[in-house]
């Protein structure tokens, strides 16, 4: 009811509502809490899509290592996949599996260009929207043993993946002119500052960096902005900072040590996230998580499924492992997490073994076995 | 409102009329100004619109203004103010003046506008663009020795549509907390951008072009400028030509910037890569960037911001807009000039004795300037 009312005021007199409820608000953490506590002798099913590429070979790799933790996890395991449409599970049932479990695991799927159906939304796009997975995070940070340009890096991408430029309202008004739709909505905007702001909260980070364009889309990333502003007069301890996109790639080349959080609309946040993996190691590297106000999905924070790279165990597992060390932590699971994640840091800083994206000559297999050794597997 | 309609077409004609007359003797391309070539001797002195600009732009202008004096450059600078003026149709407009020295002249330089973030007017720097039909921002991005960043042996040009996509200013609200903002793709326009780039790639002896998109997501509006560019990719077979995502090429761009060479683009992904690229070699106080046009009109311009921090204090640092007038000489065909220009410059860097604040120096604006002027004295 509340928020059919609020759909209807005009921004101000929403904003005066707002700081009348401020405390009542504030209760509201907008990231969903952990699924229920099940007794020991039982599992957590968690779904899992491997994706396309090299998704099912490093989802194996997921498999062994809670193998050898002993996790508690039963993997509902779905294959999705766009360009392999026939041994594709029906969104139905994707989206029925990961709604029971409410936490999964996914790999990347391959969003191919021109699609052949002429279907304008991708099997990722439509997967998000069905679920609503609203927020996006991606955790940059330098893992030591690395060979990199920028050291000290540890910042947190928030992005909006609903809406924006990736609301799929195409159409070709006359022969060679197509006009695409950016959709911002305050609803959405607010939601994702939120969910920046109570994450920098839960996170005890200080500082967000709102970025957006609005120099040139006065309109919608201006809604935007106005939105995050809004929000963070609610949070008097976190600093709210602005920042155009453009300028913002370009201090993440430079200076990316003065980033504490980002939250960005979708296409920015899209670009920013796949940068910032760029800086701390590749795709390989860095996990990802998508949540809705109830559902949380762990998945590679770059969205690169390495087609070329599918079957010649070569693939850096990496990030789908670090997903799934959120993933347990996520399910209050954290001494396991934590021992993978030791795991994980110890081969890599050992600098004997590492994939060729990270500088080495290792195979995918070889990689995994001194992880597994290090767990006394 | 007639009066800016019939303003724009008389614009339109003249410049498609300009195409088609030079089309005839000139061979190669309607984008590249061949005025030079055609009147014979390079060295006839040329007439160059100057947009001064706001904040540090008159200083850096001045700079550049001496260094082209103490080069010998045969260019008369027709200096203009574009502050915006209300025009009869009771918005607020680039003065009628400005519009007509670049229509007469053809070649701008122009310093840094201010753009005011938020509502208020259309934005000048999408005025002019839209104004003078500047269709390809070209912004080559190269490793400054002297000035090391983490990025070594970087060497690659952006292309940008600028007269559309994400850009094109159409935006509205539909219901309170619901915005619409259009982008724009067009069969002209994106064919347009990449006949140049290729054009671009041929003539600057480059040897592959990546077409950045995001057709995966947009599959009708990047889908077109994707088709549209393997469409001219297939006249230019001795050009390697390759196709990537725009999140693909953020990330290995930081990785490894060295396996781009030519990159052509939408609007907004161009106006995001040609940052981050400038980012890589060191900021953009040291990028030149060149707006091409369709009738042979460029605009070379600075498009770092207007610093007013350091406004009037001599501090400034003028190396973009002197490399975007080297990028204009070259333009121009004036190549012996430019490269002397440009060798004084990345030499005063390379040498390090004179460098301004952003650069690590202590020395002020006009000693580098003169450092420069030195050092092309003693060249010649």
């Amino acid at each position: 009811m509340t928020s059919v009312l609020l759909r209807r005021f005009p921004s101000n007199i929403i904003s005066t509502i707002f700081r009348k409820n401020v405390d009542q608000l504030r209760n509201l953490s907008s990231i969903p809490t952990t699924v229920d506590k099940i007794p020991e002798s039982h599992k957590y099913h968690v779904t899992v899509v491997p994706g396309d590429g090299v998704g099912p070979e490093l989802m194996l790799c997921v498999r062994e290592v809670f193998n050898a933790v002993g996790a508690p996890v039963e993997f509902d395991e779905l294959l999705a996949s766009e360009v392999m449409p026939g041994r594709s599970a029906s969104l139905t049932d994707i989206v029925t599996s990961f709604r029971r479990n409410r936490v999964g695991m996914k790999g990347i799927l391959t969003t191919p260009a021109l699609s052949e159906g002429g279907d304008l939304m991708s099997l990722n796009m439509k997967i998000r929207r069905a679920l609503d997975l609203y927020a996006n995070v991606v955790r940059i940070k330098t893992v030591p043993g690395l060979k990199l340009r920028h050291q000290n890096v540890d910042f947190i991408v928030i992005r909006e993946q609903t809406e924006g430029e990736y609301s799929a309202l195409e159409h070709e008004s006359v022969h060679g002119v197509v006009e695409s739709l950016k959709i911002t909505t305050y609803e959405n905007s607010r939601r994702i500052a939120k969910f920046a702001f109570d994450y920098a909260t839960k996170f005890n980070r200080k500082k967000i960096t709102a970025v957006h364009k609005a120099n040139i889309m006065k309109l919608g990333d201006g809604l935007f902005l106005e939105s995050c502003r809004e929000v963070a007069s609610l949070y008097p301890n976190i600093k709210l900072e602005t920042m155009i996109v453009d300028n913002t790639c370009m201090q993440l080349v430079s200076k990316p040590q003065q980033f504490d959080v980002l939250v960005a609309p979708n296409l920015y946040g899209n670009i920013v996230s796949n940068l910032a993996a760029g800086l701390v190691g590749g795709a390989g590297m860095v996990p990802g998580e998508s949540y809705s106000t109830d559902v949380a999905i762990f998945e590679p924070g770059a969205r690169h499924p390495f087609l070329t790279g599918a079957g010649r165990n070569i693939a850096n597992p990496t990030a789908m492992l670090l997903c799934g060390v959120n993933l347990l932590q996520y399910l209050n699971l954290d001494t396991m997490a934590q021992r993978i994640e030791n795991a994980i840091s110890t081969v890599i800083k050992q600098q004997r073994i590492k994939t060729r994206d990270i500088g080495g000559y290792a195979t995918q297999q070889d990689f995994l076995r001194s992880i597994l050794k290090q767990l006394g597997y | 409102m007639s009066f800016a309609v019939f303003r724009r077409l008389a614009i339109t004609c003249r410049s498609t009329s300009s195409i088609y007359n030079r089309r005839s003797f000139a061979t190669s391309s309607p984008f590249f100004d061949e005025t030079s070539s055609t009147t014979g001797s390079a060295d006839s002195p040329r007439t160059v619109t100057l947009i001064p600009g706001d904040g540090i732009g008159p200083e850096i202008s001045n700079s550049v203004q001496k260094i082209f004096d103490a080069a010998d450059v045969p260019i008369n600078w027709e200096s203009v103010d574009v502050t915006p003026v209300k025009s009869p149709d009771g918005k607020f407009r680039i003065p009628l003046r400005a519009i007509d020295s670049v229509t007469k002249n053809r070649i701008g330089l122009k310093g840094p506008l201010a753009t005011p973030v938020g509502k208020g007017h259309q934005s000048l720097n999408l005025a002019l663009r839209k104004q003078f039909n500047l269709f390809a921002n070209v912004r080559p991005c190269k490793t400054i020795e002297g000035y090391p960043t983490p990025y070594t042996n970087v060497d690659l040009v952006t292309i940008r549509e600028n007269t559309e996509g994400e850009y094109s200013g159409i935006e509205h609200t539909i219901v309170p907390g619901v915005v619409q903002s259009i982008k724009l793709i067009t069969e002209h326009a994106s064919l347009r951008v990449c006949e140049y780039a290729f054009l671009y790639a041929k003539q600057h002896k480059r040897e592959k072009v990546t077409v950045v998109h995001k057709a995966n997501i947009m599959r009708l509006s990047d889908g077109l400028f994707l088709k549209c560019a393997r469409e001219v990719a297939e006249k230019y077979p001795e050009i390697k030509f390759e196709e990537m995502y725009l999140d693909t090429v953020c990330l290995k761009m930081v990785q490894d910037p060295t396996q781009f060479d030519c990159l052509v683009m939408p609007n907004l992904y161009g106006d995001i890569l040609s940052d981050l690229c400038a980012g890589l070699i060191g900021g953009l106080g040291l990028t030149p960037s060149g707006n091409i046009g369709e009738n042979g009109a460029a605009i070379f311009e600075a498009v770092h911001g207007t610093a007013p921090d350091i406004a009037g204090q001599d501090k400034a640092n003028p190396t973009a807009l002197l490399l975007s007038a080297v990028m204009m000489l070259k333009h121009l065909q004036m190549y012996d000039k430019a490269e002397r220009i440009e060798k004084a410059c990345f030499d005063t860097i390379k040498d390090g004795k004179v460098l301004t604040g952003d650069l690590g120096g202590k020395s002020k604006c006009s000693e580098y300037t003169s450092e420069i002027c030195k050092r092309i004295k003693d060249s010649s």
